[in-house]
């Protein structure tokens, strides 16, 4: 008892001195089975590259004893994924990373889950959206883009996004409100198919997340507009010729008063034990101090926001009404 | 030729014994893999990805790529075996390799099989060596109106070319395209002929409803026959494979064609499976012991695996070259390049040479390593068959359950498996064809899809199909496969009188 | 068609069987529909909407299946579909199977499977007991190495294994 005891706390201590963190007091709580990581998404979208990273990130610095299981479970926009997670009611080795899809998908299809039967563990980052087009078309800047637009008859614009009533056509929607115009939403399957429509010319604009977006930017091939958030980016290293994500302006300050940023968070079932949802706290915040996870962060250029407990559940409450509210003047709930 | 320079310094990066002895691992784990319907290729190179983190990025995809290669491999076994396509790509090789096996040629059937997926993948990665920027910028051409014309074709090709009476072929392959459309619509997000079901969600798996219609309705036949897989005579020994070698060069003409098909389907990327279905359907046509399909004809494999393979492996150049996977395998070794700090993308080929042309040139070693080995293994394989039915039938059943349920991880799945099989036993049965059947789950949606954003681009007008040359060739190479009898009626009368009798 | 005692030579007739499929497709169309006409069956302003499809595939497969019930009715073969010893056969994978299908989900799919096999090989296959239990012991054992410890898949898993931890 004594040795198995002992062992589990030099175990604990060597996997926090491995992620290079101060040693903290063994947690009362561990997995005792392999770790599903539930992704409500198909593989190679934003969620499951990163769902992967986190896979990768935990058995390289040995962060738990146990492995972490990666699932796709994109079926019904992730539907899927959420049901598994709502009927586990208990199973404290099960997590979910989300997408928008936790909120726009039970409003679009009827589907019947809501993040209120899961338990929150923490934000881990936010997703940015940018407004790119491709790189040959005139329009530098979004002011003779929308220009284009109008003078355009209505629909000729095509914007591809990917999936349908979700986070894509959010911003479209808001898009067109904002410039009084007509766009043709295309949707597609994942971001990286929409990077390549673009540079095909088969869509003129889209409305990837960096990351979807950045081969292609640095390639030459495809051109930042705007970023959809109140401030710019972060990342000050070049990235095409002499730009860097920090030199994207806002939309805000292009005259589109339109701000939209992702949540990539990670869900629990319901009624675990208060324990196994620190553990996870913990682990995610090793996560996060490790170089591979700042190098993400710094590719994708995500906004580095961390919450968990109270103000998590608070912020993600807020941002279901509001998701509600853009749903239903987009006309995009569900009618049965 | 630059190309070549940087291949032969590719061959430098690879050449040393612990990236060979990483690629027979990976072959071998690849085979396994292939073999049991429960893992696919994607499954494996997910979990040892994290594995391979501690290693240099060039030894890493080595041992990455080459357990793909052995699941494209390992596909074939259970098919020509079983009756059981371990992966998607390998239904079009039980047409003729299962009745091949119950002739009693197991061992020329897995020696076509694997001597065509070689064929297929060094005939893609050659494609890749020579012409890897002009490929990209072709792939770069395929907008929703192309890639439905790409479906269309596939279809055409394939249907319309049975013994069984038309209106149970239309009634089948109508059928599969109904079950295509459960669950949700990509293009409007909507949930469809699901009921209010959430085990519909997802609707049907194109795996499950193969497994069910192929792997247990094959045993329930063989259970109504008496007790007996009729593959107990096959010739087991080292002998099959010259032989089948020396038949093989005879079908070179199905062995190109398929390579073709294969490499085109795999930049599109319309994937591995439309290929491999193409490619059978273009061969029986083209052949003329075409009406000898599906009997046990060596050429109706080598020409699904040629293409399969060459498809599988040209799936990769998109990967890299513009960061969009081609097939479920190719998105999980995305997502390993980026944790390795390599951006897939139009810059990947300048500024991670080494890496890249380590990778091809793993391509070329890693292909003929597996060759050597699945080759080798002919034998055992084809000893399988000697197990009697009593012990390998419910390990049968045992492995396509946990196949059927690892597809979405849901049990509902193993009821729709056994379902399917039950109504796989009655097709059959009464002379209703399974191939359009299948052929329509696997393209049914993705043709949908691609159909109506094209029409969404177009604003409604179908006149997209025929907007440039690329679709407008594809679309009219559909319509002759369409109408290809009628057309060689048509042709044969004509020349008929010109004949003296 | 007298029936003969011993059931090897009457049975179910093949067109009969034929005209039972066909009904069983006609019904799976008509669900088709139905479904169809829930979620729209119009070609809108932006191409067709998410029942266009469904619905003339369901029409096709109702059209089709009809014809064929009434020729399998008519033309169809008079001879025997199967006898019914043979399908007493065939139900003896059916019926086992569909039980193993029903306990997954409370036992597990380990201990269901080791049933499965031993039952099969017992009485189906007429093994002795030491081979059988060595199969229908062995296989979910090298399955749970291969799959969860290997692969790291997990599989349906019941009280059992809960108990023993695994």
């Amino acid at each position: 008892m004594t040795h198995t005891l002992r062992s589990r706390v030099v175990a604990v201590a060597m996997t926090a001195l491995a992620a290079g963190l101060y040693v903290t007091p063994a947690s009362a709580w561990e997995p005792t089975r392999n770790v599903e990581f539930i992704v409500p998404a198909g593989t190679g979208g934003g969620a499951d590259q990163m769902a992967r990273m986190i896979q990768g990130i935990v058995t390289k610095h040995n962060l738990m004893k146990q492995s972490v299981v990666v699932i796709n479970k994109a079926g019904g926009a992730g539907g899927e994924g959420f049901l598994d997670i709502k009927n586990s009611k208990g199973n404290p080795n099960k997590l979910v990373i989300t997408l928008s899809n936790l909120f726009t998908t039970p409003l679009a299809t009827g589907i019947p889950f809501s993040w209120k039967e899961m338990t929150p563990v923490a934000m881990l980052a936010l997703d940015e959206f940018v407004l790119w087009v491709n790189a040959d078309s005139p329009y530098k800047t979004v002011a003779e883009l929308v220009a284009a637009i109008k003078a355009a008859p209505p629909g000729k614009f095509k914007m591809g996004g990917t999936g349908s009533k979700q986070e894509d056509q959010i911003i479209t929607v808001a898009l067109e409100k904002a410039t009084g115009t007509k766009f043709t939403y295309v949707p597609y399957k994942g971001g990286g198919e929409v990077a390549v429509q673009l540079v095909g010319k088969h869509v003129d604009m889209t409305v990837n997340n960096p990351i979807e977006g950045v081969a292609q930017w640095r390639a030459g091939k495809v051109r930042p507009l705007c970023v959809f958030d109140s401030k710019p980016l972060a990342g000050k290293a070049k990235i095409a010729g002499d730009l860097s994500w920090s030199s994207i302006p806002t939309c805000k300050s292009q005259g589109l008063d339109i701000e939209y940023l992702m949540l990539r968070g990670v869900f629990m079932p319901a009624n675990v034990p208060k324990d196994a949802v620190d553990y996870y706290v913990e682990l995610f915040k090793k996560v996060r101090a490790t170089p591979e996870w700042a190098q993400l962060m710094a590719d994708g250029a995500f906004n580095q926001s961390f919450m968990t407990g109270a103000d998590y559940t608070k912020w993600v409450e807020g941002e279901e009404k509001r998701h509600r509210n853009l749903m239903k003047e987009a006309g995009f709930l569900a009618t049965n | 030729m630059e190309a070549i320079g940087d291949l032969m310094s590719g061959f430098a990066v690879v050449l040393s014994w612990q990236n060979f002895v990483y690629m027979v691992i990976g072959i071998v784990l690849g085979v396994i893999i292939g073999v049991l319907p429960g893992l696919g290729g994607a499954n494996g190179v997910a979990i040892l990805l994290p594995l391979t983190f501690s290693m240099p990025p060039t030894s890493a995809i080595i041992l990455l790529s080459c357990i793909y290669w052995g699941a494209l491999f390992g596909g074939a076994i259970t098919s020509i075996l079983f009756n059981i396509p371990g992966e998607p790509w390998s239904v079009a090789t039980t047409f003729d390799g299962h009745p091949m096996a119950q002739k009693g040629q197991a061992g020329e059937a897995l020696t076509a099989a694997f001597t065509s997926s070689f064929v297929g993948a060094l005939f893609a990665v050659i494609v890749i060596t020579l012409a890897a920027p002009l490929v990209a910028s072709f792939a770069l051409q395929f907008g929703p109106a192309e890639k439905f014309s790409v479906f269309f074709l596939a279809f055409c090709s394939f249907v319309g070319m049975g013994k069984e009476p038309p209106t149970k072929t239309i009634a089948a392959m109508m059928l599969g395209f109904a079950l295509a459309a459960v669950g949700t619509d990509t293009v409007t997000g909507q949930l469809r002929l699901t009921f209010g079901s959430t085990e519909l969600l997802s609707g049907f798996d194109f795996l499950v409803a193969v497994i069910g219609l192929f792997g247990i309705g094959e045993i329930l036949l063989t259970m109504e026959e008496g007790l007996s897989f009729k593959g107990k005579a096959a010739r087991i020994n080292a002998a099959v494979v010259w032989q089948t070698w020396k038949e093989l060069p005879r079908y070179w003409m199905t062995s190109l064609r398929s390579c073709l098909i294969g490499c085109w389907m795999g930049i599109t990327p319309a994937g591995a499976t439309p290929a491999s279905f193409m490619s059978y359907g273009i061969a029986k046509r083209a052949s003329r012991r075409g009406d000898k399909f599906g009997t046990g004809e060596i050429e109706g494999v080598v020409a699904p695996e040629t293409a399969a393979h060459a498809a599988g492996t040209s799936a990769l150049l998109p990967m890299l070259s513009l960061g969009v996977p081609g097939s479920p395998t190719a998105a999980v070794l995305l997502g390993g390049l980026l944790i390795w700090g390599l951006q897939p993308g139009p810059l990947l080929f300048v500024e991670q040479k080494e890496f890249v042309w380590g990778l091809i040139a793993s391509m070329y070693l890693g292909n003929i390593v597996g060759l050597i080995v699945v080759l080798t293994m002919v034998p055992f394989f084809a000893a399988i068959l000697r197990v009697p039915f009593g012990i390998i039938a419910p390990i049968i059943l045992v492995i396509c359950a946990i196949g059927a349920y690892t597809v979405h991880n849901n049990t509902f799945d193993i009821i729709m498996m056994l379902v399917f099989g039950v109504a796989g036993y009655f097709l059959k049965k009464c002379n209703y064809p399974l191939a359009p059947l299948v052929l329509a789950i696997v393209l049914g949606d993705k043709a949908e899809e691609s159909f109506r954003q094209s029409l969404l681009i177009s604003q409604g007008g179908l006149g997209i199909f025929f907007s440039n040359g690329l679709v407008s060739t594809i679309m009219a190479l559909g319509l002759v496969a369409l109408f290809w009898p009628v057309l060689s009626n048509l042709y044969g009368r004509l020349l008929t009188p010109a004949r003296p009798t | 068609m007298s029936d003969s005692p011993d059931g090897q030579s009457s049975g179910p007739r093949q067109h009969l069987v034929e005209v039972g499929v066909a009904a069983f497709m006609v019904l799976l169309g008509i669900i088709a529909i139905i479904g169809s006409l829930r979620v729209g069956t119009g070609w809108g302003a932006e191409g067709p909407k998410s029942g266009f499809f469904p619905f003339w595939i369901g029409l096709i497969v109702v059209g089709t299946s009809l014809y064929n019930m009434v020729r399998a009715y008519t033309h169809g073969s008079r001879k025997l579909f199967a006898s019914w010893m043979q399908i007493a056969q065939v139900l003896k994978v059916v019926l086992p199977l569909t039980i193993y299908v029903g306990v997954i989900p409370w036992i597990g799919i380990y201990l269901a499977s080791a049933l499965l096999i031993a039952g099969f090989m017992r009485w189906i296959g007429r093994y002795g007991w030491l081979l059988t239990l060595a199969i229908s012991i062995g296989l979910p054992v090298v399955t749970y190495f291969t799959f969860e410890m290997w692969f790291l898949v997990p599989l349906p898993k019941g009280p059992i294994e809960d108990m023993l931890g695994l």
